[in-house]
């Protein structure tokens, strides 16, 4: 069992570098492409086997899933543009391989030095599981005991959008309309996606799953529509579109601001830093836990997109 | 065992990534050996947090989640920008103009 385990293990492994080589290296760009998203599927396996369900869940949701899709749509643009003439051949460059195998050897040893590592975060997650209002404890850490990182986060995915928009401002194609078969199965598969992302996001609590990938799945169904030719209407396009990209982050700030301002003066807006430090925090019965009981943070993951 | 199986093919994928980065010139190829890259980093990262035996620790986890969003987001912009090179040079990659256009002859 064991043997089969680790015998696993190693092909999955060489499986990955051996997909991610294919993809950097045969010359079809396409074929990279599809390779690259049969190495994103392949990873989410190893996050499995990692014991990682939530990375896996978002692997194969956002990094195979997503992103496949955003580079396959841009390499038509890019064909249509008529830009994409075959480039020569990459050489072989040993110089450069030279050195990265070098570099490769030394981090691989500094690796291997590191593995036993005793030192970990689960205990004092476990020890706070029960005040951040989710069982889940990645969901906990993701909207309670780093929501920071998940804040900033979702500015950088409203700063990549502006970007995007300002930068992209060519006037749509008009396109070829896509066939109905299409269009008849995203009609049916439009409204399990939204099921889907829903139930993801309700089962984050407990179990893996969460905003992340409920958003991924949301995000996925959008995809779908705009390859079959669906667009929103010309007059949501405008300010409320706008408006509507600001919900997420801005509804994130809102209940941050709404959790500080009814602590205590003291800390502030640093709240989410300093809870370790906090006595407050400590003190199952000192006033502020009692006004702030960890249901706020349910409100907090229904924000999230 | 399986740590340090997927750390060292974490490992594996970074030189991967930043062989592609350096020698392929299409911009494309460049995006993916850059998300290749950024596996590499996140296999490390959790296979290390994990000890056999032990719950895993969920911070490294949930910090790969963002990770992964984070590069998802960078990703999209990139090709925003691969197809405005592409469009205003006509080439999908980043070629040094020649020398003589940047140096004026004296």
């Amino acid at each position: 069992m064991n043997l089969l385990q680790t015998g696993f293990d190693g092909l999955l492994a060489l499986g990955l570098i051996w997909l991610a080589w294919r993809a950097l290296a045969c010359p079809d760009l396409f074929r990279g492409i599809v390779l690259f998203i049969a190495f994103g599927l392949l990873m989410a396996l190893a996050w499995v086997r990692l014991e990682a369900p939530d990375v896996a869940l978002a692997e194969a949701a956002i990094g195979a899933g997503l992103t496949g899709a955003l580079l396959l749509a841009a390499l038509a643009r890019l064909n249509r543009t008529a830009a994409a003439q075959t480039l020569p051949r990459e050489a072989w460059r040993s110089g450069p391989a030279l050195l990265l195998v070098l570099a490769g050897a030394g981090l691989g040893l500094a690796v291997l030095s590191l593995i036993p590592e005793p030192a970990g975060l689960q205990a004092q997650v476990a020890a706070e599981l029960g005040r951040s209002g989710v069982s889940n404890p990645v969901t906990a850490v993701l909207l309670n005991f780093r929501g920071y990182d998940t804040l900033l986060e979702l500015l950088v995915l409203l700063l990549a959008l502006l970007a995007a928009w300002s930068l992209d401002a060519d006037p749509p194609r008009r396109e070829a309309p896509a066939g109905a078969v299409l269009d008849m199965l995203l009609r049916l598969l439009l409204p399990v996606l939204v099921l889907a992302a829903a139930y993801l996001l309700w089962a984050g609590a407990h179990a893996p799953g969460g905003a992340f990938q409920a958003g991924a799945v949301l995000g996925a169904a959008g995809v779908l529509a705009l390859l079959a030719g669906w667009r929103l209407q010309p007059h949501l396009t405008g300010t409320p579109l706008r408006l509507a990209v600001t919900i997420g982050p801005g509804g994130f700030l809102l209940v941050a601001w709404a959790f500080a301002a009814g602590r205590p003066a003291a800390a502030g807006i640093s709240a989410g830093t300093r809870r370790r430090s906090d006595p407050a925090d400590r003190d199952p019965g000192h006033p502020v836990h009692r006004r702030h009981p960890g249901s706020a943070v349910p409100g907090l993951a229904a924000r999230r997109r | 065992m399986t740590a340090a199986f997927y750390a060292l093919a974490g490992v594996a994928l970074v030189v991967l990534g930043l062989y592609g980065l350096s020698v392929q010139a299409h911009l494309l190829r460049k995006l993916l050996a850059v998300n290749i890259l950024g596996s590499g980093v996140f296999l490390v990262l959790v296979s290390l947090g994990g000890q056999p035996g032990a719950a895993p620790d969920p911070v490294p986890h949930a910090m790969v989640i963002t990770g992964i969003v984070v590069a998802v987001s960078a990703t999209a912009l990139g090709l925003v920008l691969m197809l405005k090179v592409a469009a205003a040079s006509g080439r999908p990659t980043l070629d040094d103009a020649p020398k003589e256009d940047r140096c004026p002859k004296e």
